[in-house]
C-alpha cells in the first residue's frame, strides 16, 4: 500500500509531462477523473468498498474546482484556454472498440481582475470554490472522522458570524448568549428571536427523544410543510429577525419573500438546518461558533480523501487527461477510457468532472448524460488590509436579499415613489463615496431591473488558516445568479459595501464628498480582487457518471448528499465510507477542531 | 457540577466503599492519636495528608495541621523554609479540592494559610486555582467567595473585579455567583462614590440595561431576575431614614376619659392600663438605637428619664419598624382638668440608625393631652358583665368626628419627603412600560416584576402620583397575582400574601377609602365604646396583615372572614382592645405570638379557625422558642395536675394566653376547643369572664 501511494506522489511531482509509464494492471473495477472533492469521495468510498480505482486528474495538483492554488496559478486557471487540452490523439480505433474525443467545456466567465496582488502573491493560498466553510456537525466533519481522513486535515474554528443589515455589520444572534450580547436588537426582538429558538429546539429534542409531553413546543406536521418564510410570519417574527432566521441561521440563498418562488425553504428543512446549526455550536470545546475552516484552503479536504483512497490501493496519477471515451463497437457501451499518454484504461465504470462534454454525436445505446447547467454562481476574491470585524480574524458574513445593502437599490424603491429625486441625489452622494464614476452606468443599470434576489455570502479568513501573509485578509464573496451580470453586480456592490477600494477610487479625486471621508476611512481597503462567474451542475448516473460541481451553498452538505446518491447507484451494495476499524478516530473529535 | 444525575450504587461500589472504610479509619485514628500526643514529625504530617486526601471533610485534620504548621515554624527564620512549609499547605489544601471542590474546610484552611502572612502570596497560582475551579463550575459560590478573599488581599481593585464578573456574565448569563458579586462591589463602589461610581442614578441605569438584555433573552432564566430584585430595590428605597408614623400624631388633642373605681382611685377608661398612655413610633426602615437619650419627651406628665422604649415587631438583631413606650401619668395630674401638652423630639442626639447605617434627621412632634371626668360609671365593668357583640351602626364615621384620628401620618415629615425622586419615577415607569410589552408570554417572573414595580411606583409618594393612577395600579396588581396564582400554584401562599398588601394599600393608602372601613361601634351596652375607633375589614380575603403604620389608632378591628393565616405585625396596634378574628385559617397559637404585646386587649374572637387541625405546628419556627418563657409555670402546673391535665398537650396555649388580660375569647369551632379547653383557659386566664359567649366568672 506503501508503495502504491509513494508511486502516486512520484507521479504527481513528475515534472516531465512527455514521459508517462504504463499504467499497469489496465483494468479497474473504476476510472476517476478529476480529483475535486466529489471525485476523491468516490474514489475513497470505491477503494475502501474494495474496488480497484484510478485515480487521475490533468491538473498537477489535487482538488481540480475544489482545490486552493496559489495565487499566481489562479488567473491562469480560470482562463479558459486552460478547459480545452489538446486532444493527445484524434478518435483513432481499434478493432473492438471506439475512441470518442471528449471536450473541457469552460465553467468559469466573465473574470474581471483589478488591483496587484501584494508581492510574494505566492503565500496566498485560493479557494477556487469559496466561500465556503463546515458545520462543526455536519456530514462532511462525520464522514471525516469516519474514513480517517481528519488525521489529514486541521480546522481552525470561524470566530464570528455577521449580518449586513441597514449598512452595518452585526452579530448573528444565532445563540443565547449571543442574543444576550448582542446590542442591536431591540429587547422585544431579543425576546422574540429566543422564544423561536427555544421552539425549535424543543422541537429538536421531541424529535430525538420521541418525548413529546414534555411541554416543549413541537411543530405541527402542517406547519412543517409550509414554507419556513410562512410559519417565521406566523410567528409574528419582525422582518429582521425573519432574515437574520431565515438566511444566516437557516442559510436560504434565495429570497423567500417571494410568494412564488420555487425556491423557498420549508419549515421542515429550515428546522433541520437551525437543529444543526445549533448542535455545530459547542460540538468542539475549543471553536467558537458553529463553523469550520481547514488550514491551508479547502483544497486540503479531497486531498485528504485521496489519501484515503491510497491508503485502500487507489492508483493515482496526475497531469494525466483523460482523452478520449473508449466505446464498444458491437454493443455500444463504455469500455473504457484514452488517457493524454496513449495508453487505453478498461473499466466497468468512469466518473468524471461535469466539464467533460461528450459530443453529442455519441452513438450509445443509451444517452450519454450531458451535465445540464443549472444556473450560475457569481464568486469574489479579494484580498484586504485589514479586517472587517475587530478582534476577529475569520468572519462570515451575509447579506440577506432585498436588503438595502448596496446603494443601487434606492432606484428600485424610488422608481414607484415620487420622491425619485431625493432619492435619486443620495443615490448619487452614496454612489461617489463608494464607487468609481464610470461605474455608476452600470449600477443604474442594475437597480432599474433588479432588486438583490439571492443571499450574498462572504467569508473572510487570516493567516491564522494560512492562506495568506500576516496582516492581509483573504475575502470570498459568491451569490447564486441566473445572469452573470447581475451576479457580478451583486458581489461588486457587496464589495463596495463592505470595502473602501483605494485603487480604483482614485480616479475620482476631489468628486468624492469629504463628509464620507472618515467612513471609508474606517473601512478595509481592496488591494485586489477578482470577481468571476461559475457554472453550476448537477451530477448524474449513467455508464459515465458526472459528479457535482461547486454548489451556490456555503456548506457541503449538497455535495455530499447527491456523491452519496451517486455512489448508491453505483454500488448499490456497499456502504458509503464505513467507520474504519480504528478506534481512536471518534474519540479524536476534540482533536480535529484545532 | 449543577445538573448531574444520581447514580445508584452497584455492588462493586459497596466493595470499594468497604475498603476505603478501613483504610480511613486506620488513616483517622493515626491523626487522632498525633493529634493528642502532639507529634508533629514529618511522617504524622504525612499521614495527616493522606487522610485529607481521602477524606476533605475531616477538620479535626486541618485543625491538627494548623497546629502543626505553627509547632514547626516556631522561631524558625529561614525565609526558604517558611516557604516550603506553606508550599506544602497549599498542596494539600489543592489535593482535598481535586477530591471535593466544595470542601469548606479545605477553603477556609487555605485562607487561614494565607492569611498568616508566612510568605510572600503567589497570586498568579490562586487566580489560577480559580479559574480552574470557575471553569469546571462557573457559579461555586466557594470559588467566588474565594475570589473575594483573594482580591482583597491583593488589593485588587473592584473595578477590575467588576469586569471580571462581566466578563463571566458574557461567557453565560445565567450565573447567579456572578450577578452577586456584581451587586457586591457595585454597593461598595456607590457606597464609597469611587471614581466614575459618583451618580448612583447613572450607574443604576446602565445596569438595568444590562440586565434586561437577559431579562429579555430567557425569561425564564431566575439569574438575571434576582439581580433586578436588587436593582429595583436600590431603586426605590430611598436613602433617608423617616418617621413615617406615629400614635399620637402631631398636634393631636387627645380626650383621655377617666372613671372612678370603687375604691376611688382615679383609673382611665379603656383602653389603657392603669395611668399608662403609648406612645409608638413608626419608621420606614428598621432601626435601632431608640433610648429615652435619643428620643426626648418633654411633658409634665412624666419623666422622660422614666421611659424604656421596646421595639415591636423586632428582628433577631434588634431592630424594629416599630418602638413603643409608656408614659407613667404621675399621681394627681389626672385629676385635674387642666390640658397638658406632650412634645416628642426624635433624634435629639445620635444613636438612631438603620440595619444599612443611615442615621435619623432630628424631628419633632407634639400632642395634647385633656382629662374626660364625665364618664358614666359602669362602662369599666361592662366586658366583664355582657358578652361582646360585634354590631356596627349603618352610617360611617363622619369626617367631621374629632374622635376619627387623622391617619395622614405622613404630615409629620413632608419637608423631608420632598427629595427629587424625578428619576426614580421615570425609570420605574419605563421599567413598567417594558415588562408591560413583555407580559403576554405567560413567564412568572415577568408577572411577578411587573406586580412588584407597579406597587413600588405606587409606594413612592408624589405629586406625580395621582390617585386614580394608584387605584389603577392596585387593581393591575392584582389582577397580575391572580394570573401568577394559576400560573404557579407552588407559591400561591406568597402571591396570596402579597395581594393582601395591595389590598389593604388600597384600603389604608387615603382616607376617603379608609373612612369606608370605618364604622361606628353601636351596641347600648356598650355605649363607652361608641368613641373608640373602630376599623373594619370583613371579608377581603386577606392571608396576612400589613400597612399597620396607617392603623396606629385603631382600639376596635374586625379581620373576621378573611383568610388569615397569621397575624405578624399586629403586635403595633399598641390601643387595641377588641379584635375580630374569626372565621380564618389561623392554624395553631404559635402564629398568635403577636397578641402577646398587646396589653390593652381584652375581647378576642378567634372562633372558627383551624387552630389544632393540623398536628404539627408549622409557624413555630416563626416565632421566639417556647423555652425562652419568661412566666411562672410552676404554679400553673401544680394547677393543672391536680385536675390530671397534661401539660405537654397544651404547652403553646398556656404561653400564649398566661400573657395576655383578655376577658372574653371566643374559641368556637376550631378543632381543639372543647369543654376540657374551656376550663383550663379559665384556670391559666384568672382575667377571663367570658368563653365562647358564656360566662365563666
Amino acid at each position: 500500500m506503501a508503495e502504491i501511494s509513494a508511486s502516486a506522489s512520484t507521479s504527481a511531482s513528475t515534472p516531465s509531462q512527455d514521459y508517462h509509464p504504463a499504467i499497469d494492471p489496465a483494468t479497474f473495477d473504476l476510472v476517476v477523473s478529476g480529483t475535486g472533492l466529489p471525485e476523491s469521495l468516490l474514489a475513497a468510498a470505491a477503494a475502501a468498498a474494495g474496488k480497484s480505482v484510478l485515480h487521475l486528474d490533468p491538473n498537477p495538483f489535487y482538488g481540480s474546482h475544489f482545490a486552493s492554488i496559489p495565487l499566481p496559478s489562479f488567473s491562469s486557471l480560470l482562463s479558459p484556454s486552460y478547459s480545452s487540452p489538446s486532444p493527445h490523439s484524434s478518435a483513432a480505433s481499434t478493432p473492438s472498440y471506439d475512441a470518442i474525443d471528449l471536450h473541457r467545456r469552460p465553467i468559469y466567465s466573465e473574470i474581471e481582475t483589478s488591483g496587484s496582488p501584494p508581492e510574494p502573491s505566492r503565500s496566498f493560498l485560493v479557494d477556487l470554490a469559496g466561500p465556503r466553510v463546515l458545520y462543526c456537525a455536519d456530514a462532511a466533519v462525520d464522514l471525516l472522522l469516519r474514513s480517517g481522513a481528519s488525521h489529514h486535515v486541521e480546522f481552525k474554528s470561524v470566530d464570528a458570524s455577521l449580518v449586513y443589515w441597514e449598512g452595518r455589520l452585526s452579530t448573528v444572534p444565532d445563540s443565547r448568549q449571543a442574543i444576550f450580547k448582542d446590542r442591536t436588537l431591540s429587547l422585544a426582538e431579543k425576546s422574540q428571536m429566543m422564544r423561536f429558538l427555544k421552539l425549535v429546539q424543543g422541537h429538536i429534542a421531541s424529535d430525538r427523544g420521541g418525548a413529546a409531553d414534555e411541554g416543549l413546543g413541537r411543530i405541527s406536521e402542517e406547519d412543517l410543510l409550509i414554507p419556513f418564510v410562512e410559519f417565521l410570519r406566523k410567528q409574528r417574527l419582525p422582518p429582521k429577525i425573519r432574515a437574520i432566521i431565515l438566511y444566516a441561521i437557516a442559510m436560504a440563498d434565495y429570497d423567500q419573500e417571494i410568494v412564488e418562488s420555487n425556491k423557498l425553504v420549508t419549515t421542515k428543512e429550515g428546522v433541520e438546518t437551525i437543529a444543526l446549526y445549533s448542535s455545530s455550536i459547542g460540538r468542539f470545546t475549543n471553536s467558537v461558533g458553529a463553523f469550520l475552516y481547514p488550514m491551508y484552503g479547502h483544497g486540503e479536504l479531497p486531498q485528504a480523501f485521496c489519501r484515503c483512497a491510497a491508503v485502500k490501493g487507489a492508483l493515482y496519477v496526475l497531469r494525466m487527461p483523460v482523452v478520449s471515451l473508449l466505446i464498444d463497437r458491437e454493443k455500444s457501451e463504455y469500455v473504457g477510457v484514452r488517457l493524454a499518454s496513449g495508453q487505453d484504461i478498461f473499466s466497468s465504470q468512469l466518473v468524471m468532472e461535469p466539464s467533460c462534454q461528450v459530443p453529442p454525436s455519441l452513438s450509445l445505446s443509451e444517452d450519454l448524460n450531458t451535465s445540464s447547467s443549472t444556473g450560475n454562481v457569481a464568486r469574489g476574491v479579494c484580498i484586504t488590509s485589514s479586517s472587517l470585524e475587530r478582534d476577529s480574524s475569520s468572519v462570515l458574513v451575509v447579506f440577506p436579499p432585498k436588503c438595502e445593502n448596496c446603494f443601487l437599490f434606492f432606484i428600485n424603491i424610488s422608481s414607484h415613489t415620487g420622491t425619485f429625486v431625493c432619492q435619486l441625489f443620495h443615490l448619487i452622494i452614496r454612489a461617489f463615496c463608494y464607487m468609481p464614476v464610470k461605474s455608476i452606468a452600470c449600477v443604474f443599470a442594475v437597480a432599474l431591473y433588479s432588486e438583490q434576489l439571492t443571499t450574498i455570502r462572504v467569508l473572510q479568513l487570516s493567516s491564522n488558516v494560512a492562506v495568506c501573509p500576516p496582516g492581509l485578509f483573504m475575502v470570498y464573496l459568491s451569490t447564486p445568479c441566473n445572469d452573470a451580470i447581475i451576479g457580478k453586480d451583486y458581489i461588486k456592490a457587496a464589495i463596495h459595501a463592505l470595502f473602501a477600494t483605494n485603487t480604483l477610487g482614485s480616479s475620482e479625486g476631489s468628486v468624492e464628498p469629504n463628509t464620507e471621508d472618515k467612513e471609508s476611512e474606517t473601512r478595509p481597503t481592496v488591494l485586489w480582487s477578482c470577481v468571476y462567474v461559475q457554472e453550476l451542475a448537477q451530477g448524474s448516473f449513467g455508464p459515465v457518471c458526472l459528479s457535482t460541481l461547486p454548489d451556490e451553498h456555503v456548506d457541503y452538505r449538497n455535495i455530499i448528499e447527491s456523491t452519496k446518491e451517486l455512489f448508491s447507484k453505483m454500488y448499490s451494495q456497499a456502504e458509503f465510507l464505513p467507520q474504519t476499524s480504528e478506534p481512536g478516530d471518534i474519540e479524536d473529535d476534540n482533536g480535529s477542531a484545532e | 457540577m449543577h445538573g448531574r444525575p444520581r447514580r445508584s450504587p452497584k455492588p462493586e461500589d459497596a466493595a470499594a466503599a468497604a475498603a476505603k472504610a478501613s483504610k480511613l479509619h486506620e488513616l483517622q485514628s493515626l491523626l487522632l492519636q498525633n493529634h493528642q500526643n502532639r507529634i508533629y514529625t514529618k511522617e504524622a504530617l504525612l499521614a495527616s495528608s493522606k487522610l485529607i486526601e481521602v477524606n476533605p471533610e475531616i477538620y479535626t485534620a486541618w485543625n491538627y495541621r494548623k497546629l502543626a504548621l505553627q509547632h514547626s515554624l516556631n522561631g524558625v527564620s529561614d525565609p526558604e523554609a517558611i516557604k516550603s512549609a506553606v508550599e506544602d499547605e497549599l498542596r494539600v489544601v489543592e489535593a482535598a479540592l481535586r477530591r471535593n471542590p466544595k470542601s469548606y474546610g479545605a477553603w477556609y484552611h487555605r485562607k487561614w494559610v494565607l492569611n498568616q502572612k508566612l510568605a510572600e502570596v503567589d497570586f498568579g497560582r490562586e487566580f489560577r486555582l480559580l479559574d480552574q475551579l470557575l471553569k469546571a463550575d462557573a457559579r461555586n459560590f466557594h470559588g467566588w467567595s474565594y475570589r473575594r478573599f483573594v482580591t482583597r488581599l491583593k488589593n485588587v481593585l473592584e473595578e477590575e473585579e467588576l469586569g471580571f464578573t462581566m466578563d463571566m456574565i458574557n461567557t453565560n448569563f445565567s450565573n447567579y455567583s456572578a450577578w452577586h458579586n456584581r451587586s457586591i462591589l457595585l454597593s461598595h463602589l456607590l457606597g464609597k462614590k469611587a471614581n466614575g461610581f459618583e451618580s448612583k442614578e447613572k450607574i443604576l441605569s446602565e445596569e438595568l440595561e444590562l440586565v434586561r438584555q437577559a431579562l429579555f433573552t430567557d425569561p425564564s432564566d431566575q439569574s438575571g431576575w434576582f439581580y433586578h430584585l436588587w436593582l429595583l430595590d436600590q431603586t426605590c428605597s430611598g436613602d433617608q431614614l423617616k418617621l413615617i408614623s406615629s400614635w399620637p400624631i402631631h398636634q393631636s388633642k387627645l380626650v383621655l376619659p377617666i372613671v372612678k373605681e370603687k375604691d376611688n382611685c382615679n383609673s382611665f377608661l379603656y383602653p389603657f392600663q392603669r395611668e399608662t398612655l403609648p406612645i409608638v413610633l413608626y419608621f420606614n426602615k428598621p432601626v435601632k438605637g431608640i433610648t429615652s437619650s435619643t428620643v426626648m419627651v418633654s411633658s409634665e406628665l412624666a419623666k422622660n428619664e422614666d421611659l424604656t422604649w421596646k421595639p415591636l415587631l423586632a428582628s433577631n438583631l434588634g431592630e424594629a419598624n416599630c418602638w413603643a413606650t409608656y408614659l407613667m401619668i404621675l399621681e394627681g395630674n389626672c385629676s385635674t382638668s387642666q390640658t397638658f401638652s406632650v412634645e416628642v423630639e426624635v433624634g435629639c442626639s445620635e444613636g438612631i440608625v438603620s440595619v444599612s447605617g443611615l442615621h435619623y434627621n432630628p424631628s419633632k412632634f407634639k400632642f395634647s393631652v385633656e382629662f374626660d371626668h364625665n364618664v358614666p360609671e359602669q362602662a369599666q365593668g361592662n366586658l366583664a358583665q355582657e358578652p361582646f357583640s360585634w354590631n356596627y351602626s349603618e352610617k360611617f364615621y363622619s369626617q367631621e368626628n374629632s374622635d376619627f384620628t387623622s391617619f395622614d401620618q405622613l404630615k409629620i415629615n413632608d419637608d423631608a419627603l420632598k427629595e427629587d425622586l424625578k428619576w426614580h419615577f421615570d425609570t420605574l415607569s419605563e421599567e413598567i412600560t417594558l415588562f408591560k410589552e413583555m407580559s403576554e408570554e405567560n413567564c412568572k417572573f415577568v408577572k411577578l416584576t411587573l406586580a412588584r414595580l407597579l406597587i413600588a411606583y405606587d409606594a413612592m409618594k408624589s405629586p406625580e402620583n395621582s390617585l386614580q393612577q394608584k387605584r389603577k395600579h392596585c387593581e393591575e396588581a392584582l389582577e397580575l397575582f391572580d394570573d401568577l396564582i394559576k400560573l404557579d400554584p407552588s407559591h400561591k401562599r406568597y402571591y396570596e400574601d402579597e395581594q393582601s398588601l395591595v389590598l389593604l394599600d388600597q384600603v389604608t393608602s387615603d382616607k376617603e377609602s379608609l373612612v369606608k372601613y370605618c364604622w361606628q361601634y353601636d351596641n347600648p351596652n356598650f355605649s363607652t365604646f361608641r368613641r373608640h375607633n373602630c376599623l373594619q375589614l370583613r371579608r377581603l380575603s386577606l392571608t396576612r396583615v400589613g400597612f399597620v403604620e396607617r392603623m396606629l389608632w385603631v382600639q376596635i378591628l374586625d379581620l373576621s372572614h378573611n383568610k388569615l393565616r397569621s397575624i405578624a405585625g399586629l403586635e403595633a396596634l399598641q390601643l387595641l382592645i377588641c379584635l375580630n378574628l374569626s372565621n380564618n385559617q389561623i392554624s395553631s397559637f404559635t402564629s398568635l405570638e403577636p397578641l402577646k404585646r398587646l396589653s390593652s386587649l381584652r375581647v378576642l374572637d378567634l372562633s372558627f379557625n383551624e387552630i389544632g387541625a393540623h398536628p404539627v405546628d408549622t409557624t413555630r419556627y416563626l416565632c421566639s422558642s417556647p423555652l425562652s418563657h419568661t412566666f411562672d409555670v410552676k404554679g400553673i402546673m401544680e394547677v393543672l395536675q391536680k385536675d390530671n391535665i397534661n401539660v405537654a398537650d397544651h404547652w403553646e396555649m398556656m404561653l400564649l394566653f398566661k400573657s395576655l388580660n383578655l376577658k372574653q375569647l371566643n374559641m368556637k369551632g376550631n378543632p381543639v376547643s372543647s369543654e376540657n379547653f374551656g376550663q383550663l383557659v379559665t384556670k391559666i386566664l384568672p382575667s377571663l369572664h367570658w368563653v365562647d359567649g358564656e360566662r365563666v366568672r
